[in-house]
């Protein structure tokens, strides 16, 4: 008998906003996230459109010895767990006295890594680096600095899947819960926000160059979509045990039914339909009810050409023809990418807790391929119940989750 | 530089970083308990005082520097 894994606490910093309230406020009125950044041009970037958010000022709210390990998207990181232990109604004598894991998706961590060599050649002298950089620089950044932060003591690891890191993080989370071996996880994904971390992505022209036009730059699914645009940020939800959750009387949110994944072992960056379906498929399975159940489908798609093309097909394949609504809310943050599985968690539950399905804004024209999908392109009013929710990464690896509002 | 004003930068450098009182900084004050240094922070100091002095510390003397006026005497004798 595998136990029932519960979500009782959300977080979120994203370029939507960085409370709930914000977020839910900002998805039901189409905002978008993104901006043309000037300095990216200067750097030699084919496309100067990213999402904009501030680094948190974390100075009095931990100390200098906390700060200096952790580069921006561990900023993002602890103001998303902070609200999301908060929401959980949890505080730190129960992080003391419990054995709280930590999965966290992250894949990069790129701005202290090129600090840190310019000063190696720059100054020949190591020292010069600073005790931060190191802890800065390795993937695990996140989950070391919110370890030691929160001062947690169950599983502590960074899940790295490209663009499925935050989605894989809940997926796996929730199954070390059903299987007995934590009671609660702190699970989410954090994407770094700045031009040294994306540049070499602009490199192989992955990203939309429709720059006089920011806010209509990433078009999911839309017949003129060329390309994506990068975003970050943090995300954080607390999975639980049920059956603790009750005993402590915990605000239980939602359930995370389903977790599929699968990979494509094909191209390393184009997708295939394959394998996203077998993704789609064993979460369906493995959450335990009817394809009809579903009543809003999260996509991963996030305006390229060949992704949302594949992407139409395996859901088509999955559903058939418009049988569920299917938006990206990539439309409206760009791609957050390490952070995207986990805040797009958070966006589908905020719309399913506000009885609102966020228009997938700019979706104008359908293709060959998204034609033959339920695609709002503005909020629409619809009560549902239950979400499914897909994040596909480089390498081909898939992962979803489908989850229920209780 | 004269002796007086590098003693301001790195006293003005090192309370920015670490977040003390610069006149908590005096010649006679234990560098390590006076900045709440362990051995990860120590660091940090020597990458401020050899930024702000160009002097660079070895890492067999740093041990040896107690206090800020012994500090100021070695940059004062390496610079």
């Amino acid at each position: 008998m595998q136990n029932r894994v519960v979500i009782t606490g959300m977080g979120i910093y994203s370029c939507l906003g960085k409370t709930l309230d914000e977020v839910r406020d900002a998805l039901y009125s189409g905002k978008s996230g993104i901006v043309f950044d000037p300095a990216r041009k200067e750097m030699g970037f084919r496309s100067a459109l990213t999402a904009k958010l501030d680094i948190p000022d974390l100075k009095g709210v931990l100390s200098r010895s906390q700060r200096v390990y952790m580069p921006e998207q561990a900023k993002y990181a602890y103001c998303a767990t902070a609200d999301a232990l908060a929401a959980a109604g949890i505080d730190q004598d129960y992080l003391n006295a419990h054995e709280v894991g930590l999965l966290y998706g992250n894949d990069s961590s790129a701005e202290p890594v090129v600090k840190a060599v310019d000063t190696m050649r720059e100054k020949k002298d190591t020292t010069l680096c600073g005790s931060g950089a190191i802890f800065q620089s390795m993937n695990s950044t996140v989950t070391m600095n919110l370890g030691c932060i929160f001062k947690l003591k169950g599983i502590n690891l960074t899940v790295s899947g490209a663009c499925a890191s935050g989605s894989h993080a809940i997926g796996l989370g929730a199954l070390l819960i059903q299987n007995g071996l934590q009671d609660m996880v702190v699970c989410g994904g954090a994407q770094e926000v700045n031009p040294f971390s994306i540049g070499s992505f602009d490199g192989i022209s992955a990203f939309s160059v429709r720059e006089s036009e920011p806010e209509k730059a990433s078009r999911p699914f839309d017949r003129d979509r060329d390309g994506l645009v990068p975003g970050g940020g943090a995300a954080t939800v607390i999975l639980e045990n049920y059956e603790t959750a009750v005993r402590r009387g915990a605000p239980i949110l939602a359930e995370v039914l389903g977790y599929g994944f699968s990979s494509n072992g094909d191209h390393i960056s184009s997708p295939n339909v394959d394998g996203p379906m077998r993704s789609l498929q064993m979460a369906i399975r493995r959450a335990g009810i009817g394809i009809g159940e579903i009543g809003y489908v999260n996509a991963h798609a996030t305006s390229t050409h060949v992704g949302d093309a594949n992407e139409a097909k395996a859901i088509y394949n999955v559903f058939g023809e418009k049988t569920v609504e299917v938006t990206s809310t990539k439309s409206q943050t760009g791609h957050e990418m390490w952070m995207a599985g986990a805040s797009e968690v958070i966006y589908s539950m905020l719309m399913m807790k506000n009885g609102f399905i966020a228009g997938n804004i700019n979706f104008e024209n359908p293709d060959e391929d998204s034609q033959h999908l339920l695609i709002p392109s503005h909020t629409i009013e619809k009560k549902f119940d239950t979400f499914l929710s897909n994040s596909f990464g480089f390498g081909g690896t898939n992962s979803t989750l489908v989850i229920r509002n209780l | 530089m004269e002796k007086q004003e590098l003693v301001e930068k790195i006293n003005s450098a090192l309370a920015e970083e670490f977040e003390i009182d610069v006149e908590d900084i005096t010649p006679d004050a234990d560098i390590k308990k006076t900045l709440e240094l362990d051995s990860l922070s120590l660091v940090d100091m020597v990458a401020i005082v050899e930024e702000v002095s160009g002097v660079k510390i070895k890492g067999s003397d740093v041990s040896q520097i107690k206090t800020f006026g012994a500090l100021y005497d070695y940059l004062e004798q390496h610079c």
